[in-house]
């Protein structure tokens, strides 16, 4: 059942963080990745926001499911390395500063708006 | 948008294949709240190199593989197993715990290993599936 819960938030998080990412990159073009930056910014916010609010079940489903699907270390690491590798190395620091401090900030204003300490 | 069914349908099912590997890594590598998150450290890393080794077979190995390996394993499992939302949560639980040294290490180590990793992962793709030409 437990297992259940986080397979149906995943089904739902992994196509909304390629969707997600298609129709961002698709608006602006540019080779810096905003899609993924988008994914892992509200994936955090809604985690921290979560952690607050949510039941035991309803964690696994919207939590470790749909959030943890929808957000993704692999291809953030993969695209730093890409502009990196493509000579963008300020753009690389960019990102990789830039989605660490977004993401924190977003979980830090997700736990707060839950009433967290 | 027609052709894009298959490719979002398989990136759901590697993304609950992907996610439901880490959620039994953690039911079978618990780590207690406020201490180093080790397993999704590690599943985070373990996520990276192969989506570093994966992409090179997609886009630079001579011989393509079928279209929907790459949405399959790499955006869908590869971007399932690992997590950037549960990373920033122990993050500020770490630094809540009054573990504000264990919270930097994490927040940059996780960082320094998962981009060694991806590194790693794309070199060792190379060195297996593209020929370089002699210079």
């Amino acid at each position: 059942m437990n297992w259940l819960l986080v397979a149906l938030g995943a089904a739902v998080g992994a196509p909304l963080r390629y969707l997600t990412d298609r129709a961002v990159q698709a608006r602006h073009g540019s080779a810096f990745p905003w899609g993924t930056l988008v994914v892992n910014v509200a994936g955090s916010f809604a985690l921290g926001l979560l952690t607050g609010v949510a039941s035991g079940r309803a964690q696994l489903l919207l939590g470790t499911g749909l959030c943890g699907a929808l957000t993704t270390y692999s291809t953030f690491s993969y695209e730093t390395l890409r502009l990196y590798e493509g000579g963008a190395k300020g753009h690389a620091v960019l990102n990789a500063a830039g989605s660490l401090a977004a993401g924190l900030g977003a979980v830090w204003l997700g736990t707060a708006v839950a009433g967290l300490p | 948008m027609r052709e894009q069914v298959p490719v979002v349908g398989v990136v759901a099912a590697g993304g609950v294949l992907g996610a439901s590997a880490r959620y039994a890594a953690t039911l079978l590598w618990p780590t207690a709240p406020g201490t180093f998150p080790w397993t999704v450290f590690t599943v985070n890393a373990a996520g990276c190199a192969l989506l570093g080794l994966l992409t090179v077979l997609a886009t630079e190995a001579p011989a393509a593989p079928h279209p929907l390996l790459r949405p399959f394993l790499g955006t869908g499992f590869c971007g399932g197993f690992t997590t950037f939302s549960t990373y920033a949560l122990d993050t500020r639980r770490l630094f809540g715990a009054g573990s504000p040294v264990e919270a930097v290490l994490y927040l940059g180590g996780t960082l320094v290993t998962a981009l060694a990793a991806v590194t790693a992962g794309v070199a060792a793709g190379r060195a297996l599936w593209v020929r370089r030409e002699p210079v």
